[in-house]
């Protein structure tokens, strides 16, 4: 994945970021690992390269794939060793996803996600403010689920074009 | 009044209430082997923490293999794809509390060595979460209760001087409150919806209450891991829990039931005789190929 570029080491820290840019989220391969919030650190050292990654849900199973991802690409960039460490904290929220990310999220047909709730605020039922539909921009949507195709997805139908489209849930 | 409503075949299945009651949670001194002090009757316990771990983690590894066992038979498709959704979240939280378990037992056992290597005595999850699926309605009210306590709990729980023990709970909070949700509005749902509906919830409710008494009743165990830093003010808990339960159930036009004898036991490894089919299913394959890796 280096992009035709011959693999060279030491990489730079920019140079591993720029490599990290082209994995992308295995269910949503229009947003890259960096973009999604969950590349916690990257640290470059004299005999490899050490990435920490957060898991966006606990039991999500793309991580394992993005784990192997990661790994494969640097390798590929001319990493001699690369390892992967997971951490649980801070826990991710969607609120590390960019505004450009966002754009992306929408231009592929999910929802961006709202701004997350705080920690601890536990409410039983929810007044929810009707997701935009990201194919006609209309608000005249309904939720049909708050569980989707994947863990950070819900379900939504779009009354005006009536289209269902995915809400990348707020988390 | 409640037997009948159990079932006979159910209740036979259960150990005496007087038996149950009987449980006495043996506490080792802080480092050293299980004991249990003599002439006390009860199993043997290993170190408070992992104990304690262990029945985090087993609460949401046995509650998320039920779960799972909906996948392709969900009452409507998006039902199905929330609850495999939920067993996925559990599931996780599970590996990450059983592998944080293993590595404070320092024996060398992993998430997958304790999930389908140990034997029905050896778990620690209360028994709300090994009752069979039975219809929805009892799924869903399964599963409200259990999440209004794990919510609580995680809330406690992130607070934690263990650093680890925050880190799941802040993560897993996250989750769970979107599962509790989720079973809130459907405990609403089926309770103020059909006659059938509302009938299959209360009597599901009817049916469960008895095993909510082990959910947030401490013990020794509790006590023990204070000093670990896992601090639950259980009385505050407690009395959220029945508070958000009662709140539930009342919008759901649903009757709380009485609190009677309470059937526990699980937190010590005395299990109903679910948990035994149900790990022969979880583990056969584990089992059948050791190592197996794919």
């Amino acid at each position: 994945m280096g992009e035709g570029a011959a693999a060279v080491w030491p990489l730079t820290h920019a140079q591993v970021m720029g490599v990290l840019e082209t994995v992308k989220d295995p269910e949503i391969p229009v947003i890259s690992v960096v973009e999604l919030g969950i590349v916690r650190d990257v640290s470059v050292q004299p005999d490899g390269v050490q990435v920490t990654i957060t898991p966006t849900y606990s039991g999500c199973p793309a991580m394992h794939e993005i784990e192997a991802d990661v790994r494969a690409a640097l390798v590929a960039a001319g990493a001699p060793s690369v390892s992967v460490a997971m951490v649980h904290a801070p826990a991710w929220t969607t609120d590390w996803i960019g505004p450009e990310a966002r754009e992306k999220l929408r231009a592929y047909g999910i929802a961006p996600p709202t701004k997350a709730a705080p920690p601890g605020l536990i409410t039983l039922t929810r007044a929810r403010t009707p997701v935009p539909c990201p194919f006609c921009g209309s608000r005249e949507t309904r939720l049909q689920s708050e569980f989707g195709s994947t863990a950070c997805k819900a379900i939504h139908v779009c009354q005006s074009c009536r289209q269902p489209f995915d809400e990348f849930k707020p988390f | 009044a409640s037997a009948e409503l159990c079932g006979p075949a159910r209740s036979a299945d259960l150990l005496s209430h007087d038996e149950q009651q009987d449980a006495v949670v043996a506490v080792p001194a802080a480092k050293g082997p299980a004991f249990n002090p003599a002439g006390v009757r009860g199993p043997q316990l290993g170190d408070p923490l992992v104990e304690a771990l262990l029945r985090l983690g087993d609460d949401r590894l046995i509650l998320g293999h039920r779960l799972s066992e909906w996948c392709g038979h969900g009452p409507i498709l998006e039902e199905d794809i929330a609850l495999s959704n939920l067993a996925l979240d559990l599931i996780g939280h599970a590996t990450s509390l059983l592998a944080l378990a293993g590595a404070v037992e320092g024996q060398g056992r992993d998430e997958d060595a304790l999930a389908y290597f140990r034997d029905g005595t050896a778990f620690r999850n209360c028994l709300l979460v090994e009752q069979p699926n039975g219809d929805f309605a009892e799924t869903i009210v399964r599963q409200f209760l259990f999440d209004v306590a794990s919510v609580l709990t995680w809330d406690a729980l992130r607070h934690s001087t263990d650093a680890r023990v925050a880190a799941i709970a802040a993560k897993s909070l996250k989750e769970d409150t979107y599962h509790l949700r989720h079973s809130t509005e459907w405990v609403i749902r089926l309770g103020d919806g059909t006659e059938e509906s509302h009938t299959r919830a209360q009597r599901a409710l009817d049916r469960l209450w008895r095993f909510t008494g082990e959910l947030l009743t401490p013990d020794a165990i509790d006590a023990a891991v204070v000093a670990h830093g896992l601090v639950i003010d259980h009385d505050a808990v407690a009395a959220r829990w029945r508070t958000m339960v009662a709140d539930v159930v009342q919008r759901a036009t649903l009757t709380l039931p009485a609190d009677g004898p309470m059937q526990r036991g699980g937190r010590v490894g005395r299990h109903t005789e679910h948990l035994g089919h149900l790990l022969a299913t979880m583990q056969s394959v584990a089992r059948a190929h050791p190592g197996a890796r794919w």
